[in-house]
Order: C-alpha cells, then structure tokens, then sequence
C-alpha cells in the first residue's frame, strides 16, 4: 500500500517496520541500499555523539546539552527524504548530530556551539542549515519565511522545520501554520512528539486526539508517523516533499517517539518521568529496530556496526578537537551585532580592549 | 507632500529600485493600508511582492527574518506600533540577533515600519510609544522621522540599511506635517541628528512628534521670553549622533529632553544620562525632561494632559534658564 498523506489519518501511526524490525508492514521507501546503510550510520553517529557531548559537559568542556537519545530515527530518517542542495532544514536542539547528510560541517559547527563559540551558530553556507534555536517555535515563522523566499524564486525546495510536543503550544506554531496554509508554502512542520517538555507530560499539553490533528485547522493534512521507525519517516516526509515542491503546500507530520534521556544535562527525569513508561519503549529503540531489518537483508553486520562506530568517534572526537583548538577573543562579542558598529559600541569595545590589555584595534 | 505621502512615494521608488523589496502585513494590499502609506502598490507590483497577511504579527516578523535569509527585502508593516508587543519575542529575540546568532553568516536587511504617539484619539494600544524597549534591543536600529522630507530620506536609508531597522512613524504627523520633499534620490544617513533650529540659551531635544512641540515652544520663548532656543530633532535613536548632542549643550549649556513615552527609563533618560557623561562640564543647570507619566496610556479624555505640549515644553526651558516657572 502506498502513503497518500491527504488520507493518511491524524489519529492512526504510520509505520513500515513492525516495532521489532522484524517484518515490513507497509511498503518500503523508494531508497537506494546505500542510502539506507546511510541513515543507519548516522543514527549510529547521533548516539555515540550523544554520549560524549554528555560527557564532555561532565568534565565541563561543553555547555548544557539537548541529549537525542531514542530520536534518532526521527532526525536521521527525516533528512533522507530531503535534498541538500535546495531543501532548509530548521532545527530546534537536539537535531544537529543527526544532521549528516547536510555534511561534516554540521557536527564541526555544532561541536563550536557546544563549546560556546560564537562561529557555532554559522552553519557555513551553502549549507542549509539554521542555527540551532532556544526559543521554542520561534524558528517556525523563520521556516515559513524560508519556505515563502523559494516559492516566490520559483524554486523547488522545502523548508523543514523541528519543534517538539511542548512547542506546539507556543503562538508562533499556530501563526505560522495558519499562514503557511494561506500561502500554500512548501514547508514540512515535523513535531516531535517525544512524550515530555522537561517534566510537562503529553495530557498537560493539549486535549486534541494528536498533535497531527491540529493541521485540520490550518487546512493542509496532518500525519501521524512512528518516529522510531526510520523507514517510515523517510516514505512520510519523502512524500510531504513531493506534496510541497508539486504546488500541494504544507504538511504537518508529527513523529511520535520517546525521549529516553533528560530534557538537558541540567535535568534529573526521574523526579517526574514514571519509570515503566519509560522501560516500555526501550525494546522499541530505532536504532535496533533499523538493524535488524538491515542485518535481515544482509546490509549491516556486528563488524559493520563496530566499523560505524569507530567512525563515529573518530569524526566526533576531531570535531571536538578541533573546536577545542579554536580560540576566541573576549571581545569578539561586538562582531556582527550590526554589519558595521554604532559609535557608541566603537567606544565600548576600545575601553574593554583596553582593559584586557588588548592592543587597539587596527 | 504630507509625511504619509513621503512615505508612500519612497516605498514605490524603493520597490521600483529593488524588485528584492517586498511589503507584506495587515490591510496593505488591497486596502492600500489602513492610513493609506502603501497604496497603489498593490496596483504596480502586483500581489507576489505586496502582500495582505492574516493578523498575526508575530509571523509577519518572523517570517521577514526567513525571507532576509534568503535574499529578499522584506519592509513589513505593522499596523500601530503598541501591536508589537504581539510580536516582541520575534523582534527582540530573532529579527535583532539573526545576524549575531549566525555569526555573520546572515545579512538582514529588514525595515519594519510602525505608527505610534498619542494626541489622536485612537483606542487602546495604538499610541504607545515603545521605542526605548527597542533600543534595548541589540542588533535593532531605530529611526524616527519628525518631516516628510526625513521621512523619504530615512526610509530609503533605512531599506537600503543590511540590519534591521524599526521604523516609527508619527500617527499624529501623517498628515497634518507637510514639507518640500527633494525630488529623485534623497537619501539621509541613519545616526546623523538635524539642527532644526539653532539657539544660544537652551537646545530643546526631541524626535518624532516631539519636533513639532519644541518648535513651537522654542518660537513662543523667542516671542514671549525673549529667550533663544535651539531644536536638536535626533531622527536615530541607534545609532545615537552623540557628537550633535554634546555639541548642542556645549554651545547652551541648558538643555530640556522632549520625548511621549513613560518617564522612568524612557530614552530621554539616555540622552540625560550621555549629557552627563559627555558634557557634564558645559551644564549651566540640571538637564531637564518633559515627558508621558508612568501611567499606562490613557484614554482619549485624558490625553491631552499626557502627551507633551508647547505649554510644558516653555515651562521646563524657562526652568532651566533660570526664569522661574
């Protein structure tokens, strides 16, 4: 059976793979084999970065990180179906380790705002990226704007835009869908619905059926997508895609998966999370579940996933190497406030130079 | 040409010059906006470039910092400026930083243009006048013209401008200011104050409709006082043109701030305080300042007792002169 989004119910989840990978209960994405083992590598990649970003911010080399753990799939799975070259993608937090196939620049940019350097907000172009964003929804009116540029350039490409459950209560979300449906822009709002907004669970959040649902009032379908299940997130936001660059307008997809770690490394879930909630979705983990359909298949093996690993660290420790190496100087936080400075802020960066007993500037 | 005919004939000559330019926001299009700022463009442009929004402001700004990202010229409108606070967080924590927040990577040459100031009648929330909470935004310009030919040099200035700028305009002004317009291009430099009139014995400093009120309280303590009053109209709050304010005390020595927004922590504050710190020497007498109350704006019954008049203006020179009041 094929995906057709306008159908696709709001209430029901769309899967491919049967929770345990075993078996396909849809049909697969239209995907090369290479492809696939792709999206197996950086789901890979996302969870080993996951664990040294954790532990770098234990040793106090890195700030307060957004952990990804059990969304994976969601990420790495949604990315596939977009092309680079044309495709935006806005990320909330936690998405910039599965945000390979945008390029190693991404994880090298994301191990600078990890550190706290400013150049970790500079996905450097043409990489089409946005920097990561804190204020929850406010990068959804900025994907419509996005969306809005390439179709009035004629351009086919979407913008593609990850908020979480607890974002989808802020004005901007419900702004920017009613707009988008107005304008017919190519834009995928993707709602990952990970059960938690720190300690506010999905019940305190909204009373509608799902998060989908709430594209009825935007007037453009709403589809509800298992976001452990990569394949699924490739066939639902591969056709939302297809649906936005046709003239066919926005989607919204809301990837239901599980945060198995905290909200931050600054949070402590078992103040709030029941723990068999959470024991119920660690036998539905992503990555496990995109193995064994491969391994099925004879594409992934135990000497595949260790290679995938080492890779994995290798990449991430240069990355963090090399963002470590990066200086910065304590004044650097006049640059690009403004394409040139006010006089004022000339006065001001003179006297901190002076102070830190930097020579003037030249 | 009235200050809301400037503005009109410099959004067309500025959509004529750059077809990146694009003008989008509530009532705009069809309507020609609710004080008819941008009408005809619809007409000429057509209905890709000159576009009605649904009322909803927080995605009109931030939908402008995603087309900035992406080559356009967004100039959106929003209706009265106390509506901003709809949209504040995209303003104050997006529009201002997309820039900063990319580190360079994002150029974001936005003009937002507002409407704001008192003594009109309107209801509640269209005549706040917020712009120090705009200038406590880093990363925001913000630029008030008191003329229509300021009107047309500053706007263009401000299109042109690769950062973004607030563009507040007088409500109060729109029609009942009327002055020689240059024709063709007019550009005025965002940061440079104008002398609007020199005097010896106080500057009276303002922007906006306050312009207008110093002018006549300068002409009445000419006339009445014998007392020979300058007028600095600041046009840009960011950037500030400190040299033209501390110029101005150093030649008087009495100064009186003129501004409509609530007292504490308003901008007039900041001019004080950068009179304080830049030409605390020159003072003959404590800098004085006439402004709103720290009230919410009042209703219309009330207003003329808030919103600074010539009367005021004369009273608080004739105070720092000196000559009892």
């Amino acid at each position: 059976m094929s995906l057709d989004l306008e159908l696709a119910a709001a209430e029901t989840i769309y899967r491919v793979l049967s929770e345990d990978g075993s078996e396909l209960v849809a049909d697969p994405p239209a995907v090369s084999d290479d492809d696939l083992v792709a999206v197996m590598a950086e789901m890979v990649k996302a969870r080993v970065a996951n664990g040294r970003f954790f532990s770098l911010q234990r040793q106090g080399r890195a700030g307060t990180y957004a952990p990804i753990e059990g969304q994976e799939a969601t990420v790495a799975g949604a990315v596939a179906a977009l092309d680079p070259a044309r495709d935006w993608v806005l990320p909330q937090y936690r998405e910039p380790v599965a945000l390979g196939r945008y390029g190693p620049e991404v994880l090298r940019t994301y191990a600078l705002y990890q550190r706290g350097h400013p150049a970790g907000g500079h996905f450097p172009a043409p990489v089409r990226v946005f920097p990561v964003q804190i204020s929850l929804a406010a990068q959804i009116p900025h994907a419509l704007g996005l969306a809005w540029a390439m179709q009035l350039k004629g351009e086919a490409g979407v913008a593609c835009v990850f908020f979480g459950d607890g974002a989808s209560s802020e004005g901007d979300f419900y702004e920017a869908g009613n707009f988008a449906g107005v304008l017919g822009a190519p834009v995928l709002f993707l709602c990952v619905n990970n059960g938690w907004a720190i300690s506010t669970p999905l019940p305190t959040q909204t009373a509608a059926v799902s998060f989908a649902a709430k594209a009825a009032a935007f007037g453009f379908p709403g589809v509800r997508v298992d976001g452990n299940d990569a394949l699924a997130m490739v066939s639902v936001v591969g056709a939302a895609r297809e649906r936005a660059v046709t003239g066919g307008g926005p989607t919204l997809i809301e990837a239901v998966t599980y945060r198995m770690g905290p909200h931050t490394t600054a949070d402590d879930p078992k103040r709030y999370q029941p723990p068999e909630e959470r024991a119920g979705w660690e036998g539905r983990d992503p990555i496990l579940r995109l193995r064994r359909h491969l391994e099925g298949r004879g594409l992934w093996s135990d000497e595949r996933q260790a290679a995938a690993e080492a890779a994995a660290a290798a990449e991430i420790d240069a990355a963090w190497e090399r963002a470590e190496a990066m200086t910065v100087s304590p004044d650097a936080f006049f640059d690009h406030v403004y394409a040139e400075p006010t006089p004022r802020m000339v006065t001001q960066r003179a006297e901190l130079r002076a102070r830190l007993g930097l020579e003037p500037e030249g | 040409m009235t200050l809301v005919e400037a503005i009109n004939h410099t959004l067309h000559d500025e959509m004529e010059r750059d077809d990146r330019v694009l003008v989008f926001g509530q009532d705009v299009a069809r309507n020609g906006g609710v004080f008819r700022a941008t009408e005809g463009l619809l007409d000429r442009y057509g209905p890709k470039r000159v576009v009605d929004t649904p009322l909803s402001e927080g995605v009109i700004i931030g939908t402008a910092v995603g087309l900035a990202a992406e080559g356009f010229v967004p100039v959106p409108e929003i209706q009265f400026l106390g509506f901003s606070w709809q949209a504040f967080h995209q303003l104050a924590g997006q529009l201002a930083r997309l820039r900063y927040r990319s580190d360079g990577r994002f150029d974001c040459p936005v003009t937002v243009r507002a409407p704001f100031g008192g003594g009109v009648r309107t209801p509640e929330l269209h005549s706040e006048a917020l712009e120090a909470q705009l200038v406590q935004c880093p990363g925001l310009k913000v630029v008030l013209p008191a003329s229509a030919a300021d009107a047309k040099g500053l706007l263009a200035s401000a299109i042109r401008d690769p950062d973004p700028v607030m563009f507040l305009e007088p409500l109060k002004g729109y029609r009942l200011v009327k002055d020689d317009v240059p024709e063709g291009e007019h550009l005025v430099p965002l940061g440079k104050a104008n002398v609007v009139r020199t005097g010896d014995d106080v500057v009276l400093i303002a922007w906006s409709a306050q312009v207008e009120v110093a002018r006549k309280a300068a002409a009445v303590l000419a006339d009445e006082h014998g007392l020979s009053a300058g007028v600095l109209d600041l046009r840009t709050l960011v950037p500030l043109d400190i040299e033209a304010i501390v110029a101005a005390v150093e030649h008087t020595g009495r100064a009186v701030v003129v501004s409509e927004a609530p007292h504490s922590a308003g901008f007039a504050a900041e001019v004080v305080a950068t009179i304080c710190e830049e030409a605390f020497y020159s003072l003959e007498a404590p800098v004085a300042r006439v402004g709103g109350y720290d009230v919410p704006y009042p209703v219309g019954m009330l207003e003329e007792s808030y919103v600074p008049d010539a009367a005021r203006v004369v009273a608080a020179a004739l105070r720092v002169c000196g000559e009892g009041a």
